[in-house]
């Protein structure tokens, strides 16, 4: 006698269950409680950490993302329009730049720029404010390149009709492109954009090869330094709770607008 | 100073051995075409015929190949025009309308005012809604484009290039994206400018709005005219077998 459809597809959904059930008790049960949590989870080293792991820590890693999420922002755009112009030179330019710097991991364009920049021009970070700015301009560089290409998909997706409309009215190139095309692209590109940020907001992290003073420590910086002066781990859990908090409601947020944006098509 | 320059008994436009090529595709076989002020003269052809690339050369959103385009008597090829201030006087519609999705129907109609024409944003506001009102749509200022019907929109495109006070319209098939119920309206605004002495190049399936709005009919095939004349004439009596060809597929 054959099951029904729906019934099968009830014992085999209620096996998969079973077997997650199984996995999680046996993970539960042959872990080390008695050692993770005063290595991992301790309330005296908690409380030490605070109030630096936020006004220093977390602000500062909200802080360098805003100033690489900008400054690729404004290099993306023009490296966009390099892409998309007519003129071989800058095609090949934008070409290169984008392509260096998306295939290099972002730790070596950020060591790079911070060693190569002083050794070759004589610039030194601590002139610039600190180690941490010549690793900002390496996160920018990276940025620029992600974001060029989320620019210029956006600027493409406007439809050709809309240059024409615009010229047909006599708006030159440039105020078609800053009044007619910009506006456009950049609604389509608000979810991969967020994206980008939380990308870069986790990038962070890497400026620590740059070096770091006190003050521009960011989270993963302070928390592995905090971890090791204290010899307890809780340090590093606190950074992981503090960056779930800033980057899920953003790509929640991300996920509502490209709910939203299909709905409107 | 283009305007400066304007001779008052020059033809509206003058397209003289006009050609035009996409790579080895000859789109335009040397074009003479006069339009003189107030005429209102509608193309027909089979598709491929090259209508609307003629009328897409008239304010050079297609560069010519060869041959000459002349704007109130100004050849406007000569690179030293500044093109965006002879657009200002060349009103056009689309077929897919065009209209800015991003701006409501006033933004739509003030954008150019402002940044092109440099009025006062006053100024655009009051022509925006005397245009509106022109295309009955006064009602409609703050919607968006995207709430409008296919027929509201094409009336809200003709409206913004009105905004510009052009001196001429260009009409590139503006009722063939639109559903069969709304091409009436559309037609209507039309024949209220023609009406109004407003200079026109139509290009059209509109065979009754040809006959009795237009004022010169062109038949166009294989990137040439085959046959031009009074509308009545030329579609109830084609000379040409090509045109009588045509004539009867369509009609």
């Amino acid at each position: 006698m054959a099951l029904r459809r729906t019934t099968k597809q009830k014992i085999y959904r209620y096996a998969v269950y079973a077997i997650l059930i199984a996995l999680v008790v046996w993970a539960a049960v042959t872990t080390n409680w008695a050692k993770i949590g005063p290595l991992f989870f301790n309330f005296d080293v908690a409380v030490k950490m605070f109030p630096g792991i936020i006004t220093t820590a977390l602000v500062n890693t909200l802080w360098f993302t805003a100033v690489a999420f900008i400054g690729g922002l404004v290099l993306g755009v023009i490296l966009a329009l390099l892409k998309l112009s007519s003129i071989g030179p800058f095609r090949w330019i934008a070409t290169v730049w984008i392509e260096l710097f998306r295939g290099l991991p972002a730790i070596l364009t950020i060591f790079g720029v911070a060693f190569i920049v002083p050794i070759a021009t004589g610039i030194r970070g601590q002139q610039l404010g600190g180690p941490v700015v010549l690793g900002l301009i390496g996160l920018i560089l990276v940025a620029s390149a992600y974001m060029a290409e989320t620019i210029r998909a956006g600027i493409q997706a406007v439809p050709k009709g809309q240059t024409e409309a615009a010229r047909s009215l006599g708006l030159s190139p440039m105020k078609t492109t800053f009044w007619i095309i910009v506006p456009q692209g950049f609604r389509i590109i608000i979810p991969p954009l967020t994206n980008e940020f939380v990308l870069l907001l986790k990038d962070t992290s890497l400026l620590f090869i740059a070096g770091s003073f006190i003050w521009s420590k960011e989270l993963t910086t302070f928390a592995r330094d905090a971890t090791t002066q204290n010899s307890n781990a809780t340090p590093l859990i606190m950074a992981a709770i503090l960056y779930l908090l800033v980057t899920i409601p953003l790509t929640r947020f991300t996920a509502y607008l490209e709910r939203r944006m299909s709905r409107q098509r | 100073m283009i305007t400066d320059l304007i001779d008052v008994h020059a033809p509206a436009i003058d397209l003289q051995g006009l050609v035009k090529s996409f790579g080895d595709n000859e789109v335009l076989k040397g074009i003479d075409l006069t339009v003189t002020k107030g005429e209102v003269v509608c193309i027909i052809g089979p598709s491929g015929s090259g209508k609307s690339t003629l009328l897409r050369s008239v304010n050079l959103l297609e560069e010519p190949t060869g041959g000459k385009v002349l704007i109130e008597g100004i050849d406007i090829t000569d690179p030293d025009v500044d093109i965006d201030r002879v657009r200002t006087r060349i009103g056009m519609v689309f077929q897919s309308f065009n209209l800015f999705p991003h701006l409501d129907v006033m933004g739509n109609l003030m954008i150019a005012q402002q940044r092109v024409k440099k009025r006062s944003k006053a100024e655009a506001e009051r022509v925006a809604k005397e245009m509106l009102g022109r295309v009955g749509l006064a009602e409609k200022a703050d919607a968006f484009p995207g709430h409008l019907s296919g027929g509201q929109q094409q009336r809200v495109a003709i409206a913004r290039a009105l905004c510009m006070n052009p001196d001429m319209m260009l009409f590139d098939e503006p009722t063939s994206a639109l559903d069969p119920e709304l091409v009436g309206e559309v037609l209507q605004v039309m024949r209220s400018l023609a009406d109004e002495g407003m200079t026109m190049l139509v290009v059209t399936h509109e065979m009754g709005f040809a006959r009795e709005v237009g004022s010169r009919l062109i038949f166009m095939d294989g990137g040439h005219i085959v046959e031009e004349g009074d509308p009545r004439e030329v579609l109830g009596n084609p000379q040409h077998p090509r045109t009588q060809d045509f004539l009867a597929r369509v009609l």
